[in-house]
């Protein structure tokens, strides 16, 4: 049952991702966007992280996308005509998408037992046993801590200073933002 | 339920490739450069559902990342937007082949 959610919101993924990626004008390519990261969240519900998957409704396909949509009427573009490159520049794109699909594909025969097992082997890793271990310990984090626990525990411990320095990119960003949008400076 | 969702590892990882692709041809193949920023959203979504798969298994510090990565996309997508807004305003196009100025 799980596996089949699973695959029906991955099949919509792809198939809405490939509609961002041909469809002719850049409104609808927003908007197929909106819906692949919509059932990327059904998929991270699956995958046992239900904050991220709200946070994903919330701020990527609600604020972001949103972003895009002003910007995108605000430039009143008129009539979509195609801009797709030329052959030369098709095939260059089938040869390297291409293959980095077939190198990053490779992925998909990973299990997690196979996961641990190569950890475990790699040279630097430290103390392999503290890590893919295997279990599901996304659900026991949850379990222990609640859904949004599990998240802050790491992010307010050891990830204090990166999340400090996200406001400090924020604050550039809006001021950028601002500076670069105003008219006359 | 258990050990129901733990074998989804590798059908995650292959979708996040297959997404990836999608954007890395999105990024060759168009010439809009708002349709450029959408492509880029794709692989950062991509790069996101790696990390929410492995974190089943490592714990929640994966999911924390995915936190990171959205806050840089936010950024850049307000950053990214604001200069494609200015650069309209001067061009009057969003086209790449007319965006030439750092060709020489």
């Amino acid at each position: 049952m799980t596996e089949a959610v699973f695959y029906l919101f991955a099949a919509t993924a792809v198939v809405t991702a490939a509609l961002c990626v041909l469809s002719r004008s850049a409104l609808s390519a927003v908007l197929w966007l909106t819906t692949t990261m919509l059932s990327l969240a059904a998929l991270y519900v699956l995958l046992s992280a239900e904050f991220v998957a709200a946070i994903q409704v919330l701020v990527y396909a609600g604020a972001v996308m949103v972003l895009f949509l002003f910007v995108v009427m605000l430039l009143n573009l008129g009539h979509a005509t195609s801009d797709m490159r030329g052959p030369a520049a098709v095939a260059t794109t089938v040869v390297i998408a291409g293959l980095l699909a077939i190198q990053l594909f490779a992925l998909w025969s990973y299990t997690p037992g196979r996961l641990a097992a190569e950890v475990a082997q790699a040279p630097q890793m430290s103390d392999p046993a503290t890590l893919f271990v295997g279990g599901r310990i996304a659900l026991q984090e949850a379990a222990e801590r609640g859904v949004v626990g599990a998240v802050a525990v790491p992010l307010f411990q050891s990830y204090l200073v990166p999340f400090e320095i996200t406001s400090i990119l924020l604050l550039t960003a809006i001021v950028g933002a601002v500076v670069l949008a105003k008219r006359r400076i | 339920m258990d050990g129901a969702l733990a074998p989804l590892l590798g059908p995650a990882l292959g979708l996040s490739a297959i997404l990836f692709s999608l954007g890395v041809a999105g990024v060759l193949l168009r010439r809009n450069v708002i349709v450029l920023f959408v492509c880029i959203e794709l692989m950062l979504n991509a790069v996101n559902l790696t990390f929410v798969a492995l974190a089943q298994l490592h714990g929640a510090s994966g999911q924390v990342m995915v936190f990171f990565v959205m806050t840089v996309a936010a950024a850049e997508a307000a950053v990214g937007l604001a200069i494609i807004l200015a650069i309209f305003r001067h061009k009057q196009s969003v086209d790449l082949q007319n965006i030439n100025l750092l060709r020489g």
